[in-house]
């Protein structure tokens, strides 16, 4: 099967059938090693045992963006290439990159409380992602308001890309403004700034979330390939009862 | 294992996440098997694909 026979939705299902078993399983093994190893890992000299949230708390914020920028290319593909399945693509990821937004954010503040005194400050990386999360909700919402998935798709893709200026904003907050939020510890010039007691654990785990995300990705999408056959055939009946 | 003064924020950020990723698990494969019974029971009216293939079949 090359990419191109990708294209095709009936090709497509078949090898999401065929793949997403052994994405599951590995996704599994992966969580579930990746949470042990967040349990053994030593406490922090100065935040103690709350440095366990770090290792869920990174890999939703990383997938926050990731999958806004997995859309973003899906996009692409809805606007100049009209590729069949992109704006699946897009419309499946929303709400799983919504999910992992509000699980940052949350996660976040739970963090947060005891290290910073606070839940919630209206700083540059807290604000910033809080747009993020609010524009993958008003997308969901554009994609629901309108019935037809062609034309939602148009519209969808503009906004998709016009929010993805929101992600280098994220991303260098910490450097551009004063925040509570602390810079970039392992995405930085000069490598990784955290010990290896806890960066091999972030790392199992941040492949173990990217790798549910792809697999919630692929059954989504096999979902919304199922949705428009129905509509499809629903419009079919309509058009035979009607003549 | 001792999670000290701060267990209550680092059992809620747990506990949340799997809630989270359960609840997304749940209502995806829900959505697949509700997808799959209205293109059975499309097809079970008599409508059928222009290429005759069953929609519902992968």
């Amino acid at each position: 099967m090359t990419l191109i026979d990708l294209a095709n939705p009936t090709k497509f299902l078949s090898l999401t059938a065929r793949v997403l078993p052994w994405l599951a399983g590995a996704t599994a093994i992966l969580l579930l090693i990746g949470c042990y190893q967040s349990a053994m890992a030593p406490d922090d000299y100065q935040q103690g045992a709350t440095v366990k949230i770090m290792f869920i708390h990174v890999p939703n914020a990383w997938l926050s963006m990731f999958v806004w920028g997995v859309m973003s290319l899906a996009a692409l593909g809805t606007l100049v290439w009209r590729h069949p399945l992109a704006d699946v693509a897009a419309k499946a990821a929303a709400p799983i990159g919504a999910a992992f937004t509000f699980l940052a954010l949350v996660t976040g503040s739970l963090w947060g409380r005891p290290m910073w005194g606070t839940y919630w400050e209206w700083d540059a990386r807290l604000t910033s992602v809080l747009i993020l999360f609010l524009m993958y909700l008003g997308l969901i919402a554009l994609w629901r308001a309108v019935d037809d998935p062609s034309r939602a798709a148009r519209a969808a893709a503009i906004l998709t890309l016009v929010g993805a200026i929101n992600l280098p904003i994220i991303k260098f907050s910490v450097d551009w403004w004063n925040t509570l939020h602390q810079p970039a510890s392992v995405m930085r010039l000069g490598g990784p700034s955290l010990d290896r007691a806890f960066l091999i654990p972030l790392l199992v785990m941040a492949v173990a979330f990217s790798l549910l995300f792809v697999t919630l990705h692929l059954a989504a999408m096999r979902n919304e390939i199922l949705r428009r056959r129905v509509r499809a055939l629903q419009m079919m009946q309509a058009s035979q009862q009607a003549a | 294992m001792s999670l000290g003064p701060y267990a209550s924020f680092i059992v809620t950020s747990y506990a949340l996440v799997t809630g989270v990723v359960l609840i997304l698990i749940v209502w995806i494969a829900i959505d697949y098997r509700r997808q799959k019974e209205r293109l059975r029971d499309l097809e079970a009216s008599g409508v059928v694909r222009r290429s005759g293939r069953s929609a519902a079949d992968i």
